[in-house]
């Protein structure tokens, strides 16, 4: 489903935070329907310029259209079009799943008919039927997360920014979650994801690794391979996170 | 306006989710309202008085008896000496001591002038300074006996007098609870309402949850005035809990009209909750908009007229007191409540109080940040 | 011993790592000694009276002018109705209607007696009293002045000291008040909250689970608190002393031993209410809502607590903030010894004693 539309377009965006770079320069293009690995060390500037291309941080240089929209004076409209699911796990845990849903899909403007198909579907996707009317701070980690995913595709946003989604949950669970990715894909919905899992960076179209801040490959998963002649990808990501001077 | 809807649909749900949180902004203003007048009671009434008397004569008995007739004084004993009724103030037990000099009877017969010595415990200026006072009009009433006895006046005074007739409008019998229930319950709306909003977002920082409001294409104001409205409710629904105990249990009835009241009361929350708001914006963690907001509740309550009055306080502060949100509400709840003033007469106060609501409003919108 | 210095240590970094709670936390003492130090006074000052003058003769001219001319009153003059005096006084700008009937300087002077009449506005009931107060005490001035020249006999004057503040400033009872209200709040909060928070963001989890002996983990989080709060007294003092012209008459020392003593006993009650609570907003609505007003009130330095109704006056000993309201007092303007101040010593002891005991009891549940 990847077609050849831009729907990133990133031109040496660069953050700084005094005298620290935490994004450096970087320069890439993500086409729409795509699914694109963001990847780097912790610490390599991942999240600075995954928030930057969100709308929730302003560039120090450099420049960006995100579904057309420019990152520095139409953020807003940005924001209408995207969806993001943070780090750190940020519905509301003292909401119930049902009331989650409606809150987040009522922001965006769905209407009362939208909101009622999208939450029995989305319930019944997740299979949360039991859990719908419980409080969401009280579900299991990974209910959580694929919770969080549903929502910030509610609005079937035009990219969904997606930050370590998978973070501390279980394979079948990471599975799921990735079956859900690929859905949103195949719907149009570009992905923009950054992970820590190598196998999961098998499962993009096109990967890039962060190093100090700097984008230093952009590729797909075969031709990386191919490039630094090894095996896996964790030997790639090994080799270039080697030299890196930073490191959390 | 519909993403208004869900934003209050979703804060009031969470306000009534936590029911401890609930318990706590509905019952403790309730139970302060009801006790803290009680406490409040700056009546002269009381005063612990130490009597030396090195005379012991009729007059000086008779002295001492009008004095205690009085009822404003409690008679802590006789003592030998000064020293020994310094000793009653030293540890708190007497706040005045009335020392009569020997041959005081003797001596105001025969020399037409005597002396009396008052010692006032001054470290708490209020009750010093009346029950100081009260002693010299005693005194001073004794006095005036004394002389009529002595020279069996005729029909009037043989000098000239001025009699002060004191009036005391609104409050005739000067009952505190008169006057303090309408300022409690001023000060407990402003604390509940502010202390609530200040937490407000920043608990949305802390947690997190904010980062996912702010990827979303919200507005500013909206996101600002959903917080704002739940609290709205939720202070303005105190405020008539807390007025109908007032009438319950003080018997203290609005005689000016509650429009009038309710008007004024809802642009007051407006700043009130906006503050809160614009401390919220500023912080960090709860802890440190807790500790803004405690800073600057001290100040508006201490400096709100309240405990001490406005007009006894240096120029610089009185003109601080202008930028005193309390202050307002507590010089209409007393002008509306008890002196039945209208709309009108309130015009000034509104005024000020509707500039500060746009102003912090307009400031914690500028300042709530959905891109850093 | 090793260990716990390094918790303590830990836990300083954390303190001193968020300025702005920091600057808060010291700067809101310092401002507030100052603020309430010269701007809580209980004498009247410009206060606005209206004078309404039917007899417009010379004593009545007089009397207004001496009236006019002390620094109490600024006055008005105007010829008013009851009912216009009613709208004056509900507009509220006006404390008091001075009104003198006609002839009056006639009545003075023949009938030797004449009437003014003193209408306050008692809706504030401080400001009321003290105005007729100032005002009769003028009033009587401008009296004895007329007698001077007639020999009055048997006259008794009253001679009055004020002890301990012969200037009636009010820094003399605010100063220790607000020293003890800001103590104690701030020791309480920020004991309460900071436990709580590590309970909320579950780091407390992971200090349990440390070898380290769970009760020490909490002691440890209050000693920075004991030490920041100590440097809040020593602010306060130099204030008091070298801005306020309040000096301390006792002994300074005592009056950190007791400083210290009142302080862990606010920690250990912050301990208790961060141990009975789970989330932060409780925490800091029980120790802020919950405790400001009360400890403003119950702590003795706004209002007489001797004239509380009984109950309450019970609930006052409650309050640790009460009894070091009068060791404040006591040490620094009345110059006392401990001698005098054992009673309130074993009080605050006795509370912290027993806030540490259930404190620790209720603890132990938690952790089974």
């Amino acid at each position: 489903m990847v077609s050849e539309e831009k729907v990133i377009v990133c031109d040496k965006l660069t953050k700084r935070f005094g005298d620290f770079i935490a994004t450096n320069e970087i320069t890439f293009e993500v086409n729409k329907g795509e699914i694109f690995g963001f990847l780097g060390a912790n610490g390599a500037g991942k999240t600075t310029a995954m928030r930057m291309l969100c709308g929730l941080s302003s560039p120090t240089s450099g420049n960006a259209t995100i579904a057309g929209f420019d990152v520095y004076r139409q953020t807003e409209d940005i924001k209408r079009n995207i969806g993001y699911m943070s780090q750190k796990f940020s519905l509301y845990e003292n909401l119930t799943v049902l009331e989650n849903i409606e809150f987040f899909g009522g922001i965006y403007g769905l209407s009362d008919q939208q909101l009622k198909t999208k939450t029995a579907e989305l319930v019944d996707r997740l299979g949360l039927k039991s859990e719908a009317k419980k409080l969401v701070g009280s579900l299991p980690l990974g209910w959580k997360q694929k919770l969080s995913f549903s929502v910030a595709v509610l609005h079937e946003p035009k990219i969904v920014f997606l930050d370590e989604p998978t973070g501390g949950v279980d394979p079948v669970t990471r599975r799921q979650f990735w079956d859900m990715i690929y859905e949103a894909a195949e719907r149009g919905i570009t992905v923009f994801v950054t992970t820590h899992y190598m196998d999961e960076a098998e499962y993009c179209n096109r990967i890039s690794i962060m190093v100090d801040g700097k984008m230093e490959v952009l590729d797909t998963p075969a031709n990386l391979k191919n490039t630094f002649n090894v095996g896996s990808m964790d030997e790639v990501f090994y080799q270039l996170a080697r030299g890196a001077k930073r490191a959390d | 306006m519909r993403t208004l809807k869900f934003l209050l649909r979703k804060e009031f749900r969470q306000i009534f989710r936590d029911k401890a949180i609930v318990a706590l902004i509905f019952f403790m203003p309730c139970i302060q309202l009801i006790i803290m007048p009680l406490a409040a009671d700056y009546e002269v009434r009381n005063v612990n008085l130490a009597v030396v008397d090195h005379d012991k004569s009729s007059y000086s008995q008779k002295l001492i008896s009008k004095v205690i007739a009085s009822g404003y004084f409690r008679l802590q004993g006789y003592n030998a000496s000064f020293k020994e009724a310094f000793a009653l103030i030293e540890s708190d037990k007497a706040d005045l001591i009335l020392e009569i000099p020997q041959d005081f009877e003797r001596n105001l017969i025969r020399e037409d002038k005597q002396k009396l010595f008052v010692a006032v415990n001054a470290i708490n200026g209020t009750k010093a300074n009346l029950g100081g006072s009260y002693l010299g009009t005693i005194i001073a009433a004794f006095n005036a006996d004394i002389r009529l006895q002595l020279i069996q006046q005729p029909r009037f005074s043989a000098f000239p007098v001025i009699d002060i007739v004191a009036n005391n409008w609104f409050n005739p019998v000067l009952n505190y609870k008169v006057f303090i229930v309408p300022g409690i319950l001023a000060i407990l709306v402003t604390m509940v309402g502010g202390f609530l909003t200040a937490l407000n977002i920043v608990k949305e920082k802390e947690v997190g949850t904010i980062e996912q409001i702010n990827v979303t294409p919200i507005k500013k104001h909206i996101f600002i005035l959903g917080k704002l409205i739940p609290f709205w409710v939720l202070a303005n629904i105190i405020f008539t809990i807390g007025l109908l105990l007032a009438r319950l249990i003080y018997g203290i009835t609005p005689v000016g009209s509650l429009f009038t009241l309710y008007i004024f009361i809802s642009v007051y929350l407006l700043t009130v909750l906006g503050f809160g708001l614009l401390v919220s914006t500023f912080c960090d963690t709860q802890q440190q908009a807790m500790f803004i907001m405690f800073f600057f509740m001290m100040i508006f309550i201490l400096l709100g007229g309240l405990f001490t009055s406005i007009d006894s306080m240096p120029q610089w502060a009185k003109l601080l007191t202008r930028l005193n949100p309390v202050r307002y509400m507590i010089e209409v709840m007393r002008m509306v409540i008890l002196k039945g003033s209208s709309l009108k007469d309130v015009l000034p106060q509104l005024g000020v109080v509707s500039l500060m609501a746009v102003i912090l409003n307009g400031w914690a919108i500028l300042n709530y940040k959905k891109t850093n | 011993m090793k260990q716990f210095i390094a918790f303590v240590r830990k836990e300083f970094y954390h303190v001193l790592r968020d300025r702005r709670t920091l600057l808060i936390l010291f700067g809101m003492p310092i401002v507030q000694i100052l603020l309430f130090g010269f701007a809580l006074t209980n004498e009247v000052k410009d206060s606005k009276i209206l004078v309404v003058d039917y007899a417009k003769d010379h004593a009545s001219g007089q009397l207004i002018a001496k009236i006019g001319a002390s620094r109490y009153f600024k006055i008005q003059k105007a010829s008013l109705t009851r009912q216009e005096i009613l709208s004056t006084f509900q507009q509220g700008e006006i404390k008091a209607v001075v009104v003198f009937p006609g002839n009056f300087n006639e009545n003075l002077l023949h009938a030797n007696k004449a009437q003014i009449q003193v209408i306050t506005d008692a809706t504030d009931i401080n400001t009321a009293n003290m105005v007729t107060n100032y005002l009769s005490s003028i009033i009587l001035d401008y009296q004895n002045q007329m007698n001077e020249n007639l020999a009055i006999p048997y006259q008794i004057i009253p001679e009055t000291r004020m002890l301990y503040n012969p200037q009636l400033k009010g820094a003399h009872g605010f100063v220790p008040g607000v020293m003890a209200l800001v103590l104690m709040l701030v020791s309480v909060m920020m004991t309460a909250i900071s436990i709580v928070r590590e309970k909320e963001m579950g780091t407390m989890e992971i200090l349990l689970v440390s070898p380290f002996k769970p009760v020490l983990v909490i002691f440890a989080k209050a000693i920075p608190y004991l030490i920041l709060s100590l440097i809040n007294v020593v602010a306060i003092l130099l204030l008091s002393v070298f801005v306020l012209d309040l000096p301390v008459k006792g002994s300074v020392l005592l009056l950190f031993a007791e400083s210290t003593l009142f302080i862990i006993t606010c920690l250990t009650l912050g301990i208790f209410i961060s141990i009975k609570t789970d989330s932060q907003q409780v925490a800091m609505l029980i120790s802020l809502m919950g405790m400001l007003l009360p400890t403003m009130m119950f702590s003795g330095f706004l209002f007489p607590i001797e004239n509380m109704p009984v109950p309450l006056q019970v609930i006052s000993n409650l309050i640790p903030s009460k009894w070091f309201y009068i060791i404040v007092k006591s040490i620094m303007i009345k110059g006392l010894g401990i001698a005098a101040l054992w009673k309130e010593t074993l009080i605050l002891l006795g509370m912290t004693a027993f806030l540490l005991v259930i404190s620790l009891k209720s603890f132990k549940i938690r952790l089974q």
